[in-house]
């Protein structure tokens, strides 16, 4: 828009394919090499003569005959039984999503309806929540946890991951619902519906992509959980990102440093397809909490 | 909103936050004036042939019912607070006494657990801050100025860095800084030294540490400014340039004024979330070098022997961190809130 107003110099122009370039290598260069280099041998990704054989892959050639091997994959996904962590996994994140949710539209519409002083201060409370770091709250849970012999199980995690997330939820779903006219619930509450009829059937259908933002980041949440995972979690529940890191302790002693890489890549594809298909929604949520204080 | 329907309405997800963040809190607080029971000893006398012994062992029967019977501990009042691995007043009070300058002082300092993490946590968080603000903003402006068809994609590669796990994207970073791998090697070209190694070394452990937290966080200071961009009011841009004004006065008059509000935002949202600095620590196996307070609080909880009074003391304090870290945030919340 700016560009049809004032011609750029071409100084400016320069300046900013520049700044363009060298952001896009520091942003998607470290991924593509990791993508390239999971299908190489340990002797070619990290290589002791020259860093271009991860490129070549000349020792890969060497060892398994083809230019790019599944050893790395195969090694991480059947041998040391990935597959189940992205199992557990898929169950967190579900069960994650789905109760912060329905939890959160519930806090968010009300929070966004009620004009008293008290559903400010909730949300104040909400926001010193957010701000208090997962391990933190890991330290409190943990005696209490052994005691009642809660720890280990998926589903003790998947509550804690739902309490963590709230705060989070609530603020972002307030901000939602606020924008949605309150004369619509109000006029089918004054046709005789209790407030949660009205919520029933005049908000729900109209709340979905306020929900679906707020899901994507439920789900980011609970995914990319390192903390209370790896302190919660037995090692049969163990997800993703915590057995990566066990990787780390076995594996490099192992020289199987290239099952760590493979999982790495398979921990990132997911949240790549994300990206690529919710990129509205994402950059729409990011910016709601900020555009609108 | 009546005052029922709301209580019901708001009922779940306050006694989720209830159950699972405001007890723990007050557990851990309980938990860090505790330790754990002392074995309970007992004599035995042994007799044999050349006479009679006393031996002392220890009672495991006894200790186990003291342990069962009383989970929390004996109480201790702020000695885990006091001792080496906190704020260790001794150690401080002789390096106090003993160095001759500041800077012996602040080296004696790091040595101690507690603040090697707290200074390194609060180094982390006041130089990546400012410089995500900064790195996002010419981002923004640069994506800005870029023509409309390309903007899609460059959005989608900028959001990378951030939406990837933290452990996973610091281990990507780390694995290409390995002497091995392909930045670590042209460090070592650039530097003319074979043996350059950035695990190795304190302050380049520190560096990497930092710009991965620059490289993880600069896309959402990106994605906030550049939304705020798009709002910019076009007709006061184009006064500026009736007036004269050329591209960086206005920048420096107009757009930078009008993004102001989101800066506040931003440097909020990352002061939070770099205070807790603690997967790209476990990522660059970079404990030697440089811990936080969320990895001393998770080194004291993993292992064989869970030390769990130690990791509740450093919790204390580091919530009393984000308290203070929070706190003008909040006065302000609070009086604005008083005007409206």
């Amino acid at each position: 828009m700016s560009s049809k107003a004032q011609r750029q110099p071409a100084a400016v122009t320069f300046l900013v394919v520049l700044v363009l370039a060298v952001w896009m290598i520091l942003a998607a260069f470290p991924f593509l090499w990791t993508l390239w280099g999971s299908f190489k041998v340990e002797g070619d990704f990290f290589s002791k003569a020259n860093w271009a054989n991860a490129l070549t892959g000349k020792l890969t050639i060497v060892e398994t005959g083809g230019v790019f091997t599944g050893d790395g994959y195969y090694g991480a996904w059947i041998q040391e039984e990935f597959w189940r962590a992205a199992l557990n996994s898929t169950i967190v994140c579900f069960f994650v999503v789905t109760i912060s949710l329905t939890l959160g539209t519930l806090g968010g519409y009300a929070l966004a309806r009620s004009t008293y002083r008290y559903a400010f201060w909730f949300l104040l409370a909400a926001l010193i929540f957010r701000a208090m770091p997962p391990i933190t709250l890991v330290s409190g849970y943990l005696p209490v946890f052994f005691q009642w012999n809660l720890w280990g199980h998926t589903a003790t995690t998947i509550i804690v991951l739902v309490a963590i997330n709230q705060p989070f939820t609530l603020w972002m779903l307030h901000s939602f619902f606020k924008n949605i006219p309150a004369e619509l619930d109000e006029s089918a509450m004054v046709d005789g519906c209790t407030r949660f009829q009205a919520f029933r059937n005049v908000i729900i259908p109209v709340m979905w992509p306020g929900v679906i933002t707020t899901g994507l980041f439920s789900f980011l949440l609970a995914y990319n959980d390192f903390a209370v995972t790896t302190m919660l979690l037995s090692k049969e529940n163990q997800t993703m990102i915590p057995k990566v890191a066990s990787f780390l302790g076995t594996t490099q002693t192992k020289g199987n440093v290239m099952f760590a890489v493979s999982s790495v890549v398979s921990v990132t594809a997911p949240l790549f397809l994300m990206v690529l298909f919710f990129q509205r929604q994402i950059v729409g949520g990011l910016t709601a909490g900020a555009v609108k204080g | 909103m009546k005052h029922k329907p709301f209580f019901w309405f708001v009922l779940p997800s306050a006694l989720a936050m209830l159950c699972f963040i405001f007890f723990p809190i007050i557990s851990v607080v309980v938990q860090s004036v505790h330790v754990a029971h002392e074995q309970v000893i007992k004599v035995v006398e042994t007799c044999d042939l050349f006479g009679c012994k006393e031996s002392t062992t220890v009672d495991q029967d006894a200790t186990d019912a003291l342990r069962a019977e009383r989970p929390l501990g004996q109480f201790a009042g702020l000695t885990t607070y006091a001792d080496i691995n906190h704020l260790a007043i001794d150690e401080v009070g002789d390096n106090w006494r003993q160095s001759n300058s500041w800077r012996e002082f602040g080296s004696q300092m790091l040595n101690l657990p507690f603040y090697k993490a707290i200074g390194f946590t609060l180094t982390f968080t006041f130089i990546v801050t400012p410089l995500v603000i900064v790195f996002g903003f010419i981002i923004a402006v640069a994506v800005n100025a870029a023509v409309q068809k390309i903007r899609g994609p460059l959005i989608f590669f900028s959001l990378l860095p951030m939406m990837i796990t933290p452990l996973v994207g610091a281990l990507i970073l780390f694995w290409m800084v390995d002497a091995r791998g392909i930045i670590g090697a042209t460090l070592q070209y650039l530097a003319g030294d074979p043996d350059l190694s950035v695990k190795a070394s304190t302050p380049l452990t520190w560096i990497m540490l930092m710009v991965y937290g620059v490289w993880h966080s600069a896309p959402f200071a990106f994605i906030v400014y550049y939304a705020g961009l798009q709002s910019v009011n076009q007709d006061t841009l184009e006064a500026a340039r009736v007036d004269g004004a050329n591209r960086w006065l206005q920048i420096r008059h107009v757009i930078i004024p009008h993004l102001l509000p989101l800066t506040t935002f931003i440097a909020l949202m990352q002061l939070m979330d770099n205070f807790r600095v603690f997967e790209p620590i476990v990522s660059f196996s970079a404990e030697a070098h440089a811990t936080s307070l969320s990895w001393a609080i998770y080194n004291d909880l993993g292992g064989e022997t869970r030390q769990l009074s130690s990791a509740a003391a450093t919790s204390v304090l580091t919530i009393i961190g984000v308290a203070i870290l929070l706190s003008p945030v909040l006065v302000r919340t609070w009086r604005e809130f008083d005007r409206k």
